[in-house]
Order: structure tokens, then sequence, then C-alpha cells
């Protein structure tokens, strides 16, 4: 610190660039008037502008395709035939198209990928085929892995749908998040064990969120957690609230008061939602 | 159960349930879709306004939407119906009462007295058949006033929650977004966190944090940490500094129990936190949310379309005699609300309903990045809602919220507001706002960008 005497204006832009190490909200801005200077106006708008464009951008399935070297892919769409539909009918979003369905090769398998478009493709382009195959080098190579599923227009519960159809034991979806202003490319992991579809819930998954390298979790961390959790969910015959994610160990839990079994209340908790919505939209 | 018609265009329309006829009725949106109730055709939903506006407000009363031996919404609404109270309006059509609420003899003290002769499905039925314009004009009309640290809904008044969420509840970071927001005249209405966790240690240490503040500075205002009930009543019972108890709260028994709430509880939290008595001008202490849709994502709806749920859930929030209360209105997303448009419909509605039903209500006017909506429609919506006359509004540093990852109204949203229609913080903020020389001699907020003004101690504190 200078010992320098400051004129007020240095010392309250040095204050707020000090704060602004605490938090990434948009503080100290200034005004114009009552409003925001323009720059700031500007920045929000292309915040919001990424985050649009990543909700709205057509699905590339070949993109995915190619990341993935050698792999068999297959691709389907959930029975919610455009974006519009998709954006209002989650209903939709979780069920496969009947006729993609009766294409989706049977077989016992143990495990299969669902690389899933959500609410960002932009987040499945960049992120899904490497933890894809972050994972699959991870797994024991008796493993019985399906050709991985590219699906568009779907929500984590098509997974349940693709692995019941295909006689699958265990299903993984990687599905672009809701995105925010500060990301538009965060990709989510969900492991469901023996899935059913209208009978699974939330609470009979797993989640990895957040998977955005650098700054969020790396494919190999995220590789990782995948593969110790679903060992542990094939040991237990079970994923959900009953397989804690142990591969780092966690703050011991903190002493709960009669609230603890409760669900997580809206806009309290990181759960969000004014009822209860999914990062990636259920 | 009665069933209910009307012929338009030649045609007859039928429908066999006050229910259903509410949610034909009821303006579009996609939660109605979703969930397989709204009307099938542009014609068939005026057909149900027609019908509707020849029903007898004692109808609803006769007839609950959700029976009463199945839920405790509905027997709360029952019970406590005052009839008395709603006997100037007992022998009008839902129609009949849209034209007496827009008339000069619906003035704030009859607004006031009929109101808890209301029920929620009585004004989400007349509200159905108001334009976006009437649903201001009444509102405006209403007249609620609570009270603890500071007054909130007298007229020419607008409040604000100043909201400085931090996304692990780091609190050098709420500190910051904290200053920020009061140098921006916000927080009168309170200073709420929703908290990254609902862990008892890390919700007190955010209380200390804010009840620190609020007593070095002398701020007549009131501190809520948004957790859920049962760790608001556990923290009490533990000395934590509690001014509001808070809680989400919804229009059905099944749709509370899916936030893990109960009337139970709620009386036990209202009960605790009247005994604390930290209120200086006023008692009201509890502070809830609610936001249509929640009863169809919890499956827990009965066949109610979204608006008059929503409706039933001021019931629940009017029993506990609350100080604050806000529709989260554009936070649920687009399977529910699907854009601006329906976003500002939901909000002039929840607003004009709460009102009635006498809550003092105020919104987070806000969207999602899924949703068709921007920072214009904030705009409208918040002009809009200052008319019609919004207790108070939820604001962000910027409008960004990076804890819960969408965007409201932001701090200078609240100065535009104030600098358009006029209006002024609440009394009590606005003295102590003058007495710290953050007001100018208009009484508006003062741009003290780059100067040294004295709160930036908090600053300060916190940069070294």
């Amino acid at each position: 610190m200078t010992h320098r005497q400051l004129s007020s204006g240095e010392d309250d832009l040095l204050m707020w660039s000090a704060l602004r190490r605490h938090t990434q909200a948009r503080i100290g801005l200034g005004r114009a008037g009552s409003a925001l200077p323009t720059r700031h106006r500007l920045e929000l708008q292309a915040a919001h502008a990424a985050a649009r464009d990543a909700v709205h951008s057509p699905f590339a399935p070949e993109v995915v395709a190619a990341g993935l070297t050698g792999e068999p892919t297959v691709r389907v769409r959930s029975a919610a035939g455009g974006r519009l539909t998709y954006l209002q009918r989650p209903d939709l979003g979780r069920r496969l198209d009947d006729i993609d369905r009766a294409h989706l090769p049977g077989g016992d398998w143990d495990l299969v990928f669902v690389v899933a478009d959500g609410l960002s493709s932009r987040a499945v382009h960049e992120h899904a085929a490497p933890v894809v195959r972050a994972t699959t080098a991870l797994l024991d190579p008796g493993l019985r892995v399906a050709p991985v599923i590219l699906a568009e227009q779907a929500r984590v519960a098509l997974g349940d749908d693709v692995a019941h159809a295909m006689g699958a034991a265990m299903v993984v979806v990687l599905i672009g998040e809701r995105p925010g202003m500060s990301a538009a490319d965060s990709l989510g992991a969900y492991l469901t064990y023996a899935p059913r579809p209208g009978t699974t819930t939330d609470a009979d998954r797993n989640c990895l969120s957040n998977i955005r390298p650098p700054l969020g979790l790396t494919y190999e961390t995220a590789a990782a957690k995948l593969a110790a959790l679903m060992g542990r969910a094939r040991e237990m015959g079970l994923t959900g609230v009953g397989l804690k994610d142990e591969s780092d160990s966690p703050p011991p839990p903190l002493p709960v008061p009669s609230s603890g079994a409760l669900p997580p209340n809206p806009r309290s908790s990181d759960a969000g939602g004014a009822g209860s919505f999914s990062p990636s939209g259920g | 159960m009665s069933t209910y018609s009307s012929t338009l265009g030649g045609h007859r329309y039928r429908f066999d349930s006050l229910a259903r006829l509410l949610a034909a009725a009821s303006p579009e949106r996609s939660g109605d879709r979703l969930a397989g109730l709204a009307a099938d055709s542009a014609r068939q939903r005026v057909a149900a306004r027609w019908a509707l506006a020849e029903v007898p407000l004692a109808q609803f009363l006769a007839e609950p939407v959700i029976p009463y031996e199945d839920d405790d919404v509905t027997r709360l609404i029952v019970d406590t119906h005052d009839v008395v109270a709603f006997a100037p309006v007992a022998a009008l059509t839902v129609g009949g009462f849209r034209e007496w609420l827009l008339s000069e003899a619906a003035d704030a003290e009859a607004l006031a007295a009929v109101s808890p002769g209301l029920t929620p499905e009585m004004v989400a039925a007349v509200s159905k058949l108001m334009g976006n314009a009437d649903l201001v004009a009444v509102a405006r009309k209403a007249r609620v006033v609570t009270a603890f640290r500071s007054t909130i809904g007298l007229p020419g008044r607008l409040a604000t929650r100043l909201q400085p969420n931090h996304p692990t509840d780091d609190p050098a970071g709420v500190a910051a977004a904290l200053l920020d927001g009061l140098l921006l005249g916000s927080g009168d209405a309170v200073i709420g966190i929703n908290p990254a966790t609902d862990s008892p240690r890390a919700v007190r240490d955010l209380l200390e944090l804010l009840d620190g503040v609020i007593q070095r500075y002398r701020i007549p205002t009131q501190s809520c940490v948004l957790c859920h009930v049962t760790t608001s009543v556990d923290l009490m019972e533990r000395g934590a500094p509690v001014d509001l108890v808070f809680q989400s709260i919804a229009g059905t028994q099944a749709a509370n129990a899916s936030f893990g709430v109960t009337l139970g509880l709620l009386d036990e939290a209202y009960a605790a936190v009247g005994e604390l008595g930290r209120g200086t001008v006023g008692h009201n202490a509890l502070y809830f949310e609610t936001g249509q849709g929640s009863a169809l994502s919890a499956d827990a709806h009965h066949g109610v379309d979204q608006q008059t749920v929503e409706a039933r859930a001021y019931a629940v929030a009017r029993r506990y005699d609350p100080l604050l209360v806000n529709t989260v209105v554009g936070f649920i997303g687009p399977e529910y609300l699907y854009d601006g448009r329906q976003i500002l419909r939901a909000a002039l509605e929840d607003h004009f309903c709460g009102k009635l039903l006498g809550l003092p209500m105020g919104l987070d006017i806000c969207y999602t990045n899924h949703a068709d909506a921007d920072d214009d429609d904030v705009a409208t919506m918040l002009t809009m809602l200052g008319v019609a006359g919004a207790s108070f509004v939820i604001c962000t540093p910027g409008g960004d919220d990076i804890m819960l990852n969408y965007q409201s109204a932001s701090y200078h949203d609240a100065l535009y507001l104030r600098e358009v229609l006029g209006l002024r913080p609440a009394p009590e903020f606005e003295a102590w706002l003058d007495g710290i020389g953050l007001l100018d001699e208009r009484g508006a907020i003062r741009d003290v960008s780059g100067t040294a003004h004295p709160l930036t101690a908090i600053g300060k504190e916190l940069a070294a």
C-alpha cells in the first residue's frame, strides 16, 4: 500500500478492485444518472448473449462422434421435436422418439454413455467426448460398454429410457447444463444404476456438475469420480442418496437439526427452483 | 360438483368443474399446457371467461377446488373465511366483482375491509377476467402496511431487498456486495441472503455478519438468511440474531410437504419469532417467497391451474402477519412461464392477488437464461409493478445473481423506478440515508462513486 495521499477517486477505485478479489458479483459499477454505465450494460448483454446462444445453438452429434475416434455411436432424438417444444415440455425431452427407440442395439450391457444436448450444446461439443474417453480408460476392461448414444433435445431422464430399451444395467448421462452469466459451457454428469423410465427419480442419481476445464472440474477429475462412483454402484447395486461421492475426503458432516432430512428449500440452496428444477432441466 | 357452460359463436362449451373452468379461463402460459389444463383454443378460453363471469362469488365457498378432506390449505381457507367481511360482495358474480373492484366505491378502506372475506380462488377468478391495466389499477388502490425496523407499504414509497448472495457464502464476498447495495440506497425491505447451504453453522455466521453491520451503522432495516424454517427455529433456540423467519410456501398441502413444511411448523416458528421482539417500529417477523409452478413441479397441483394454486399460497402467508411476501416470478423456467409476456402477466396477477388478500406483496422480477426474456422485460415489469404500487422489489449487483444463477433487477433499476415515479424509500431508512449523506437535495440517492463515503469503511476493512 502506498503512503502517498490518494485522491478519493483513486482510493475508491482501489477499494473496489480489492473487493472484487472476494466476489464475482458485479459490484462498484458506477452510475450514468440512475442507470448503468454503457460499458457495464454491454458486458451484461454479452454474457446473456453467450448464454442464449448456448441454449439455442443446434446440437451437432458429428462433432461429438469425431471426438470419439473409433468408438461406435448411435444417434437418437427425444419425443420433443424441436427446441421450442423441448423448452416447454420437459416430459417429452425425457422420452425417446418411438422409431429411434426401436433401432437401439439391445444387448447385455453393463454400461451405456448417453451424450445429451440439454440446455447447452456448446458444453457437449467441447467437453463430452473427452469425458467419455477419460472415463472409459479407467474402467475394468471386462465391462461390456454399449455404443455411445448421442441424444438430441434430451433431458437427464432420457437416459433411463435408453438404458431400459437397450438392456443396460447402468447409464451415465453427460448433459449441457443451464448456462449462467459467467459460464455457458458447463457439462453435467448423472450416473444411474438400474434405471426404470417413469419410476427412477433424481434422488436415485449421483451427479457431478460444472465439468469445464480449466475453471471447473477437469476431465481427469470428473473421470476419476465417475469411475469410483460406478465401482461402488455395482458393488452396492444402487445409486443416489444411498451412494455418496467418497473419491475425495469431504469435511465431516455438521451437526444436523430437525431440518436435516428435509428436501432443499427453493432459493435457499444450490438446488434452485421455486419448486424443484435441476440445472439441466431434469 | 357443478358443471359450467357458455355459448360462443354458435358453439356450446362445457366445463365439468370449477377447477376446470378456472384453468380454461386462465391467460395462456406454458405450465398449464404442461399440466394438460390449458384451454384447447383461444375461443374456448374466452368462452370459459364468459361462463366464469356469471359464477356467483359464493359458489367458491360451496365448491372448493381441492377437497376439504384432502388438503389443509383448503381447510385453512374455509375455516378462516370471514362471513361478515364478505357481506358487501356476497351477492356479486365474478364479473360483477371485477366492476366493483374497478369502481370508485372500492377505495383503500373498502378493499381492506373486504379482504378477510375474500378467498384465494375468488381473487384468482376475478384476475382471469382482468386485463393487465385492470390488475395495476386495482392493486394500486390497495394499501397494506407492515413494519419491523422499517415500515413497508406506505403510499409513495418503494422498498428494496438487498440480495448480496455469494456461491460459497464467503463473508468478505457477501460484505462487498452488501456495501455496493447500501451505497446505491438499497436494503430497506430487508438485507436477505440465499445461503449456499442450509447448515446451521453457516447460516449463523451470515446472520451475525449482517447483524453486526446493521448494529454498527444503526441501519433501520432487518436481516434474513433464507434457510429452512426448522433451521431458523433451531437457531433462535440457540440465541442467534434472527430478525425474520423465512420460508418458501405453496398453495397445497402436498406442495408444502415437498418443501418440508407444514402449517404446524409455521405456527411454531411464528410463535418463536414473536417472542424475540427484535422489531422496533413493528412486529411483523415472517418472510415468505412463492411462485407460480411450484405445485406442478412437485406434482402436487390437484388439477388446479398454476395461478389459482399460487393465490392459495397467500392464504397460508396471511395467517402469519408477514413483513414481506414476494413471488419469484420468472425463476422457475420456461416450462411454466415461457417468455417475458407470460412472466409479466404472472407478476401482475400475483401482485394483485396478494394485495387483495392483504399481503405486503413484493416481487423478484427475474428470468433465467433458457426463458425467452431479457433485461428489457425486467424494465417493463419493474415499471408496471412500480405503478401498481408493489411494496418492494429484490435487487442484485448489476442484476446478475452469481449464487442462484439468474437475472433479477439491479440496484440501478430501483434507482430508476424511484426516479421516474417519484417513489421514496421506507421513511426510517430514508432518514438514515440522509443522516449518512447519501441523499441529495431532491431526496434522490447521491452518486458517491469516486468519493470517500464513510460507509466505505466496510470495504476498506475487507480490502486491507
